[in-house]
């Protein structure tokens, strides 16, 4: 009985493990005049990526750059009203296409958007070619000498 | 099956191993290109570090070619630079601007004291907002500026001998900055000797 209530908190807290990771991140107080202009706010910052970390996006960072960036598109959509793309203009023509996860096409940025497609071609070719072998292998016909030989040798064993 | 094509994983896991390898020593972390390159020095208003009533705009650093150079007395590098910024201060006729990114004002006082003010002039940016402007995300970092106030250049990270010689040394002559011949330091990375 108690073994199994046991287990039965080993697995809750198995199971639970991943909601501690529901790390939020850093808070900042800031004020917005409508529900929406807070819910762009929310998903502008979750668009940016951090210069200095490298791998965060702003929303998640507190390295002080990506609090000041935090504050300076809270400032562009509440006091300065622009839109979603000018506050990306914004960002992309002071730092560049580094803090776009969703950078633009462009002669440096192609490789990066047409590997996938590429690789998706690669592996639809090896895979004809896989299940074509596959195929030809399940159809192997022997001629008579064939055949009388296999028979030969099994007669052997 | 044919037996090369048993090494075909092992080719394809040696073929990223080397891509990877390649790619992780790149050290391009300070290589972003910066968006300012070729584009004029924004539009800005800040107040002077020796006198806050004073404020500085665009206007006081066009007219003449300029290295402008982000720091902070919490930026270690910024310590490690500061020698290099005092001699290009002494040895050559560029206008040096600081700007005193997101410090406190009487520690960048004391440090210009102690460790020597190679500045024209400082801009205070508390706030870091010029900074955004500039597309700043760590000090130091440096910005060259011809006549006509357009970023040519931009280095993030130390101005070190290396970095003058390199960079900063032909791009100053392009712009038509007079420099003083320099005797070699100790540490050789000047190779040019004067007889």
């Amino acid at each position: 009985m108690r073994r199994m209530t046991f287990i039965k908190l080993a697995w809750a807290m198995l199971i639970g493990l991943p909601v501690l990771c529901w790390a939020s991140g850093p808070v900042d107080i800031y004020q917005f005049d409508s529900d929406e202009e807070h819910r762009r706010y929310k998903l502008l910052i979750e668009e940016f990526r951090c210069p200095k970390c490298l791998n965060t996006n702003i929303a998640g960072s507190d390295a002080p750059i990506a609090q000041d960036l935090r504050r300076t598109v809270h400032r562009l959509v509440v006091q300065d009203g622009l839109t979603d793309q000018e506050v990306r203009d914004f960002l992309q023509a002071r730092y560049g296409d580094f803090v776009l996860y969703n950078p633009p096409f462009s002669a440096r940025t192609y490789v990066i958007w047409l590997m996938p497609g590429l690789l998706a071609v690669l592996a639809i070719f090896v895979l004809i070619s896989l299940l074509r072998r596959a195929r030809s292998r399940r159809g192997l016909i022997l001629d008579d000498a064939a055949e009388a030989q296999l028979k030969a040798i099994l007669k052997e064993e | 099956m044919n037996r090369a094509s048993f090494f075909i994983p092992l080719v394809i896991f040696i073929l990223i191993m080397g891509i990877g390898y390649v790619g992780f020593n790149l050290d391009d972390r300070h290589e972003l290109p910066s968006a300012l390159l070729g584009k004029p020095f924004p539009q800005f208003s800040a107040p002077l570090l020796s006198d806050p009533e004073q404020q500085i705009s665009r206007e006081n650093l066009i007219g003449q070619p300029a290295l402008v150079n982000v720091w902070a007395t919490w930026c270690p590098t910024c310590k490690a630079e500061h020698e290099e910024l005092n001699r290009i201060a002494a040895t050559t006729d560029i206008l040096l601007v600081g700007i005193n990114y997101k410090d406190v004002t009487t520690k960048a006082k004391r440090w210009l004291a102690d460790y020597g003010d190679p500045f024209d002039f400082v801009i205070v940016d508390a706030d870091g907002a010029l900074g955004i402007e500039l597309g700043v995300y760590g000090a130091p970092e440096t910005f060259l500026l011809n006549a006509r106030g357009e970023i040519v250049y931009k280095r993030v990270g130390d101005i070190n001998p290396r970095i003058w010689r390199d960079e900063l040394a032909p791009r100053l002559a392009q712009l038509g900055v007079s420099q003083q011949r320099v005797d070699p330091p100790a540490s050789g990375l000047m190779t040019e000797v004067v007889q």
